[in-house]
């Protein structure tokens, strides 16, 4: 592999993930955290922002949804043909007509997808004539609102605040939480030279490989209990700068608790190493895809509930966000902040939430990991029977869906996440660090004590063999 | 007779209370439920209480007190006198009439007067209907059941008397449901300023 190419497919990879997080899931979870809280509440939550089309645009499209339709339902049509004339060749077993079968293939996918997408195309249209020439986008246009306010908002800096710092502290909140990014594993490594190739399920390939991942390091995990910590630097300046009781006091909270969850959240993550014997992610992936999700071994179970509360109270969210608690601080380290400084802290946030699912979703619920799923395709086998199914896919297509599916586990994850932050009650200081010192912190150095033991008396791989036999 | 002491105990905390875990996942449990209901569930299940505005509204209450009117007499001229009982009344000052006499030969000529000048400014208004109460002639009314509509021009909240004049009722008419009886009128009780009192 040249370097060339080492250094365009990292930039890649670096910009895909900017996209993903910041240009992706912030914005749409500043929508989604918004809407979900409304649909909780029998609300309809933001779906007002709109873009107005003009008189004539309105007319236009009214007019054009009935030839839309039409050529929805011909194509359509064109489309059963081809399949019912696929399913008859292929029940036959031979090609008795004129046409080609490649091309009535090509035909069914395009004249399909045509009519697809100009059915679905006659849905929206009617959906905006019917709100009167407004585009709406159930709300998502929202996020965007709010993105120019944050531009074109005055960015106001207390007149005796520290104006390096402060302008500093977000900077520091939002960097860390992207940077936490470089070693999660997207999906498994990609075979360059294979794409389009059924490869076989074990052994070495030659050839270039692409680890959908920036940076494999040795430390793994580590580099992200570093980098997360310095986010409460981020917070700790901003407070102490912002010229403001409140802020201090905000930023002095956030520190205390994120120092505190840290421990916690090391501690929690220790059986893990103990069992995947490993601190890089790409190697947990691999031990959760060659033997079980890390959710399905008894003390990692645990572990993972752990984890999941020390997460919260480290990303500072519902039921934990008492650096910002506003009926005490206002807005805590928040309050001096304005415009896109404060958009920083609250993409910052977001990030942090989606860091987060990646990390717990790579390290408990088996990352790219898709069950069934080989590098040669699919294979289901049924407990206790030696029967067994298999779709052999290439290899773009086996990456694609484990991607697909590792974005679907964050996007669960985030879902209770915000679950969570809708449901549950502020806590009291007080409780939340007797939570962290004399609950979650005894609990989880009594894990690993358990993991060890659990490791040593050999259950682990009778538990593992247990399993690789029902499925 | 005794007093009754009816002693109501305190509501205590049971251990599955303290625990925590049971009540956040309880609590978790129903919010997921109301989410789903509302967000995947089927149309006549969803509980949304919203209102998307502009596009649909809410009738107000019968009561509501919305944008004045003034209120016709079957010729369509307004009913008000210009006794300017309401402008008095008008905790907010917000209402400025300008009396003006009939004509000589109008049979109305020294009985009563018109406004020639009647002008509410709604952006003033508290809303408060005491000017309804206080008119003796049911000539101005607040029930249009329309708020002020929206304007990012002051001028366009000071309603003139056309204006005032060319909002209907509720109910769409420019009457009012008490029937005025005109000087001549045979069901006028015939107190004018000709016949006396
Ligand atoms: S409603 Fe009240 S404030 Fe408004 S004009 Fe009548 S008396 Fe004045
Ligand atoms: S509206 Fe009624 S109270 Fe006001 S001046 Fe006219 S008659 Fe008098």
């Amino acid at each position: 592999m040249t370097t060339t190419f080492l250094v365009v497919s990292s930039l890649v990879k670096v910009l895909a993930i900017l996209l993903i997080t910041v240009g992706g899931f912030a914005p749409v979870l500043i929508w989604a955290e918004r809407r979900q809280s409304a649909m909780i509440q029998d609300r309809l939550g933001p779906s007002r922002a709109a873009i107005t089309l003009p008189a004539s645009a309105v007319t236009f499209i009214d007019r054009a949804r009935l030839p839309m339709w039409r050529l929805a339902a011909l194509t359509g049509i064109v489309a059963i043909v081809a399949l019912v004339t696929l399913t008859f060749i292929a029940v036959k077993g031979s090609n008795p007509l004129p046409i080609s079968t490649s091309s009535l293939t090509a035909s069914l996918v395009a004249f399909g997808g045509a009519s697809v997408v100009l059915r679905a195309g006659y849905g929206v249209h009617g959906m905006i004539v019917r709100n009167g020439g407004k585009i709406m986008l159930i709300g998502l246009l929202h996020p965007v609102a709010d993105a120019l306010k944050f531009i074109f908002k005055e960015d106001f800096v207390p007149p005796k605040a520290d104006k390096l710092l402060f302008s500093a502290g977000p900077i520091i909140a939002l960097i860390p939480a992207i940077a936490a990014f470089a070693v999660i594993p997207f999906a498994s490594s990609l075979h360059w030279d294979y794409l389009n190739q059924v490869l076989p399920r074990t052994g070495e390939i030659a050839g270039p490989v692409v680890p959908l991942q920036v940076a494999s390091i040795n430390v793994g995990i580590l580099f992200i209990f570093a980098i997360a910590s310095t986010g409460i630097i981020g917070a700790a300046i901003s407070g102490y700068a912002s010229d403001n009781k409140y802020s201090l006091l905000g930023g002095i909270r956030a520190a205390s608790q994120m120092v505190s969850y840290e421990v916690v959240l090391g501690l929690t993550l220790v059986p893990a190493f103990m069992i995947y014997a490993s601190l890089r992610l790409e190697d947990m992936t691999m031990w959760q895809h060659d033997h079980m999700w890390g959710i399905f071994v008894p003390p990692l179970t645990l572990a993972a509930v752990n984890f999941f509360v020390a997460a919260v109270a480290e990303t500072k969210r519902v039921p934990f966000d008492l650096p910002e608690g506003e009926s005490e601080l206002v807005g805590g380290y928040l309050t001096e902040y304005s415009g896109m400084k404060f958009g920083m802290f609250f993409m910052g946030e977001f990030v942090e939430v989606v860091s987060l699912a990646a990390i717990a979703s790579v390290i408990f619920l088996g990352g790219w990991d898709v069950p069934f799923l080989y590098r040669d395709g699919f294979e289901f086998s049924l407990p206790f029977v030696a029967a067994s199914y298999s779709v052999p896919l290439v290899h773009w297509l086996v990456v694609a869906i484990q991607f697909v599916v590792f974005l679907f586990k964050i996007i669960a994850l985030i879902w209770f996440q915000l679950m969570i932050r809708w449901s549950l009650p502020r806590f009291r200081y007080d409780q939340l660090m007797s939570l962290c010192w004399k609950g979650l912190l005894p609990i989880s150095l009594l894990n690993i004590l358990v993991v060890g033991a659990f490791i040593l008396s050999g259950w682990l791989d009778g538990w593992v063999a247990f399993f690789e036999k029902l499925f | 007779m005794a007093v009754e002491v009816k002693v109501i105990k305190k509501p205590g905390r049971t251990i599955a209370e303290q625990i925590y875990i049971p009540e956040i996942a309880k609590g978790l449990g129903f919010a997921m439920g109301r989410f789903f209901q509302n967000t995947f569930g089927p149309q006549a299940k969803k509980e949304i209480d919203t209102v998307k505005y502009p596009e649909e509204k809410v009738e107000y209450p019968e009561r509501f007190r919305g944008v004045h009117r003034l209120t016709h007499r079957v010729d369509g001229s307004p009913r008000c006198v210009a006794c300017l009982c309401c402008s008095t009344a008008c905790p907010a000052q917000c209402i400025h009439i300008e009396p003006a006499e009939y004509e000589p030969d109008d049979p109305r000529h020294g009985y009563e007067r018109y406004p020639s000048v009647f002008v509410i400014d709604e952006l003033r208004c508290i809303f408060c209907g005491y000017c309804v109460e206080a008119c003796p002639c049911d000539a101005i009314r607040m029930d249009t059941g329309i708020h002020m509509p929206p304007s990012t021009n002051r001028d366009h909240f000071l309603f003139d008397k056309e204006t005032l004049l060319s909002i209907p009722g509720r109910d769409g008419s420019y009457l009012t449901a008490n029937p005025r009886h005109e000087p001549g009128d045979a069901t006028h009780p015939g107190i004018d300023r000709e016949r006396g009192h």
